[in-house]
């Protein structure tokens, strides 16, 4: 398996992600620049957290128009699969690769604290060894997940929500969806499924000392997706 | 434009006296230009030159093995060991977050992560200190909110975790706010850099934002008190851009990995011209720079204005010659303009040019060795002695133990700081292993086992009552909050926050606290490495508390045997570490309630506070408590509370008293220094006793730990006993009811 880090200017959680592929996983991981179109043929490609930009003019609206991103959307269009992870997830949603936006939080604030997750559908890229609720953190100012209503229908109607955030015991609440995201939204999948992108950062729970190691589950899921398409 | 007559009457309005103003003209044995005395303002005011405080900071330790660099560099440094080091500082942005809380704020993180990346250390954790008026007071919300949006913004976005620090309110803070900013970065040892500016024909490069006209004589304002005419300072505040600021430092970094950098130094207060002065002065060197090539963002700037400018996010620095195309490379790479703007020479002379014309000259030497240096009178004020006689024997004890316990944990110095904390990316990075809620900071450092501890601390009341002892306090304290946790206390950075030292009772305070200081780091072997002073805290005649804050910064060995402050499970017996002697003098007890700061507290034993760390460092080591957390402001039950006051928690506490005690006041919330709550296992009792007996530090149990309450018995009868539940929900909304006032 290969991996491919997207860096763009701004971007602060792209050496967290190659950590965690890299050092946590062992995995074979190029690191490719925004400004490059060779992915150097990746099995996956992640797009990593931060202010790309700034966050200026929209969260993730720049990087989205750069000669990698156009590499990414051709990879992706192929089939290929990519995880955007904070900034990455906005960077997906203003690309069209996923539909909707990332608000502002509804406290208008940035927030940064653990959130329980439930994958809502096990037969997708990134979830079949999610087998219990992941307790992952977040720190974003802008992860408050949008969409029309006929979108809205139809992400729910194809199971198209990956992740919903919830409460420690799993279930549905308010309390629990901090940025006030719609439906609970934490992660959305494109029409394929290839295609991942979730406000909390699985590249933070990735080792016991830092408090939880569920964020492991997700690229273990896709490890395994992988070895049965190869086989 | 016309010729600006310079006098002394304009040398006034800059902030020069007339002896200064007559030493200015022997320097340059004529009349300055009038980019000259920008110049010499800047450079000579409080804040750049520490004036008043220069003779007295010479008497702090600055030593040890472990200490790589001490004052007097962009940072200190310090060897962690298996070839790595740290470099750390802390600075305040006081002045500037009070005029405009947001930006003045956001941009004290910016200055104070290019100090430390600017050594060529990754910074990994930000602190900061933060104090504020009184909740009741109409502006405290407003800056609270602008002051920690702007931290949270401008770290979050560098990626920076910010992992703990101090929230403070004291109405003696209403007139002046303070922000203390802490960065810690890692490097390798053998990989250090330095703000140097050596070898005569090397080239002087610029890189970072173009300069404008903002927080042009910066410095000077922060060198004044605050009057009615303050909000019209706001000009003189600077704008953060934290996207060029995370451009600039993997820029730096990067090309640090080149051979081509002589020294490098942030462009903070007084921008350009003190920090090429400065690179110039460690070098005995001269400098030639041409202030037409400085890259503007706006049109028509003179060279006075260029001069002074405080345009966030700028390095200068000097690199080997015949470089220029990788430097360039480097820097296109990461969207950053940058300038050749000059050279270094032999001259010892900073000379300046705009547009063909030189614009400035001035040696060296002159700037820095023959700056103002006052030994300001200082006198005991007569309120030190009168608030020492306070007989806190007149105040009514507590009736309801419950009442008083419950008001004073949602109380604002003791309620959730969650609030702030939830504000600030605490995990960007994955390196942390404790952030705030814990006594101190942690990060882990990846490929060893090792972890690096922080925390920040500070009692301005007890540095108002006693700013000798009150300071001893603060370190003793700030180590302890290390220990607790297992990370051995190695060296501080303070920030001095002080009034007027103009006045003989603020600086008797200043010369009593750097006092204290010397003797707490002398005896605890933690050296001053660096630090900032900020004088003139003052509006309209009044002054804050001296509030000299400090973090201490240490080293865990194995990060596997971190000890946190909570309780894990049920029976664990609770023990009480350290001389058990509280008093409500000086207390937070006595200030919340009762509104006065008066009396006599219990001195720190520093004798005995080393061996309780050492104790301390000892019980980690063997993994033999489950948890220790430091007994500190409002006391026993506070501390106890702050054990379970964890979400999701729900063990609690029972605690069966059979002492004496004359006050419950005292027993419950008093307070003294060196004392520890820790918990621990039945059957390891013993052997924790034996330990503390062979340290000479004081030992009881008093209780154990138990489900979903928290329950105190004396003598056979029960006088309290709450669910955690209630205390916790008193406890966490505390914070949000100072908005709602």
């Amino acid at each position: 398996m290969r991996a491919t880090v997207i860096e763009f200017l701004g971007s602060n959680c792209d050496h967290d992600m190659v950590y965690f592929i890299r050092d946590v996983f062992k995995i074979e991981t190029e690191v490719v620049w925004f400004t490059e179109r060779d992915l150097k043929n990746p099995d996956i490609v992640l797009l990593p957290g931060g202010f790309s930009y700034g966050d200026y003019l929209r969260p993730g609206a720049m990087a989205s128009r750069t000669p990698a991103m156009e590499s990414v959307r051709e990879f992706a269009k192929r089939g290929g699969i990519v995880l955007g992870v904070c900034n990455g997830f906005q960077i997906l949603c203003e690309s069209g690769l996923l539909p909707g936006a990332l608000l502002r939080n509804k406290t208008i604030s940035f927030i940064c604290d653990d959130v329980y997750l439930k994958a809502e559908n096990r037969e997708t890229p990134f979830t079949s060894m999610v087998d219990r609720i992941l307790k992952i953190p977040i720190a974003h100012g802008d992860g408050n997940y949008f969409c029309d209503e006929k979108t809205l229908e139809v992400l729910e109607k194809e199971k198209r929500v990956a992740f919903r955030y919830v409460s420690p015991d799993g279930k549905i609440d308010d309390n629990w969806n901090f940025n006030g995201a719609t439906n609970s939204i934490a992660g959305v999948l494109s029409e394929n499924k290839r295609v991942l992108g979730m406000m909390p950062h699985p590249e933070r729970a990735c080792e016991k000392i830092l408090g939880s190691e569920d964020g492991k589950l997700i690229i273990e899921s896709v490890i395994s997706f992988l070895e049965k398409t190869d086989g | 434009m016309a010729e600006i007559e310079v006098n002394l009457e304009l040398a006034r309005k800059h902030g020069i006296n007339e002896e200064e103003w007559e030493t200015i003209k022997k320097i340059l044995r004529r009349i300055p230009t009038y980019e000259e005395l920008g110049i010499f303002s800047a450079m000579w005011s409080e804040h750049c030159s520490y004036k008043s405080s220069r003779i007295h900071l010479k008497k702090l330790p600055a030593k040890a093995p472990w200490v790589i660099q001490g004052p007097g560099e962009n940072a200190g440094i310090i060897d962690i060991g298996e070839g790595y080091a740290v470099a750390f500082k802390m600075e305040s942005h006081n002045h500037p977050s009070f005029i405009e809380p947001y930006q003045g704020a956001a941009t004290g993180v910016g200055g104070i992560l290019r100090d430390v990346f600017t050594m060529g250390a990754r910074p990994l954790a930000n602190l900061n200190g933060l104090f504020f008026g009184s909740p009741d007071n109409p502006k405290t919300p407003y800056l609270i909110k602008g002051v920690v949006a702007g931290v949270g913004d401008y770290g979050n976005c560098v990626g920076v975790p910010t992992i703990g620090g101090q929230v403070t309110f004291h109405f003696c803070f209403n007139g002046n706010n303070l922000v203390n900013a802490f960065t810690l970065g890692l490097m390798k040892s053998d990989k250090i850099f330095r703000g140097k500016a050596e070898g005569a024909g090397n080239p002087v490069w610029y890189v970072g934002s173009k300069t404008g006209r903002d927080g042009i004589h910066g410095a000077t304002m922060a060198s004044a008190e605050f009057s009615e005419e303050t909000e019209e300072k706001k000009p003189t505040v600077q704008v953060g851009d934290p996207f060029t600021e995370k451009l600039l430092l993997e820029a730096c970094l990067e090309i640090m990995e080149k051979d081509v950098i002589v020294g490098i130094q942030d462009m903070g207060a007084a921008g350009l011209t003190s920090s090429s002065l400065e690179m110039a002065e460690r070098s005995g060197s001269g400098i030639k720079i041409d202030l037409s090539k400085i890259p503007l963002r706006e049109k028509h700037m003179t060279p006075y204005e260029i001069l002074l400018s405080e345009s966030q996010e700028r390095m200068l620095f000097v690199a080997k010659r015949g470089r220029e195309k990788e430097i360039l490379e480097i820097f296109r790479k990461w969207n950053l303009d940058a300038a050749q703007i000059g050279e270094v020479t032999d001259t010892k002379r900073a000379e300046f040019y705009f547009e063909g014309k030189k614009v400035a000259d001035i040696p060296i030497e002159g700037i820095g060795e023959s700056s103002p240096l006052y030994n300001r009178p200082f006198e005991e004020p007569k309120r030190f002695k009168e608030n020492q006689n306070f007989n806190a024997g007149a105040i009514e004890d507590v009736k309801s133990l419950k009442k008083v316990f419950l008001d004073f944990i949602s109380s604002p110095n003791l309620c959730s700081r969650k609030w702030v904390y939830r504000q600030y990316d605490q995990s960007v990075r994955t390196n942390t292993v404790m952030t705030s809620g814990s006594d101190a900071g942690i990060i882990r450092i990846k490929g060893t086992k090792k972890g690096v501890a922080m925390s920040l601390d500070v009692n301005p009341r007890l540095c108002f009552l006693n700013p000798k002892e009150g300071t001893k306090c603060a370190i003793a304290e700030s180590a302890l909050n290390l220990a607790v946790c297992g990370a051995k206390p190695l060296a501080i950075t303070d920030c001095l926050n002080f009034g007027n030292p103009e006045k003989k009772d603020v600086m008797w305070e200043f010369v009593e606290s750097i006092e204290g200081m010397r003797e707490a780091c002398i005896k605890l072997e933690t050296p001053v490495v660096s630090g900032n002073v900020s004088f003139y805290n003052e509006t309209e005649g009044t002054g804050i508390y001296p509030t000299p804050s400090v973090v201490m910064v240490g080293v865990v060995e194995d990060v596997n045997n971190i000890v946190n402050p909570f309780f894990k499970e049920e029976g664990l017996e609770i023990v009480l570490i350290g001389k058990n002697d509280p008093v409500i003098e000086g207390s937070l007890y006595l200030s919340h309630f009762f509104n006065i700061d008066k009396g006599k507290f219990n001195f720190v034993d520093l004798d005995y506070h080393r061996r309780l760390i050492e104790l301390l460092l000892s019980l980690s080591s063997q993994k033999l408590i489950e948890s220790a957390h430091d007994i500190s402001d409002g006391g026993l039950l506070p501390a106890l509370a702050e054990c379970f006051l964890k979400e999701g928690n729900n063990i609690g506490a029972e605690l069966f008293l059979d002492e004496n005690f004359e006050r419950m006041d005292a027993f419950f919330f008093g307070e003294t220094p060196s004392r520890v709550l820790v918990s621990i296992k039945k059957e390891k009792c013993n052997r924790l006793k034996s330990i503390c007996q062979k340290f000479n530090i004081d030992y009881k149990i008093i209780g154990k730990t138990g489900r979903n309450i928290l329950k105190v018995v004396f003598n056979n009868k029960e006088i309290l006993n709450i669910p955690l539940s209630e205390i916790f929900e008193k406890w966490e909304k505390g914070f949000e009811r100072i908005f709602k006032k």
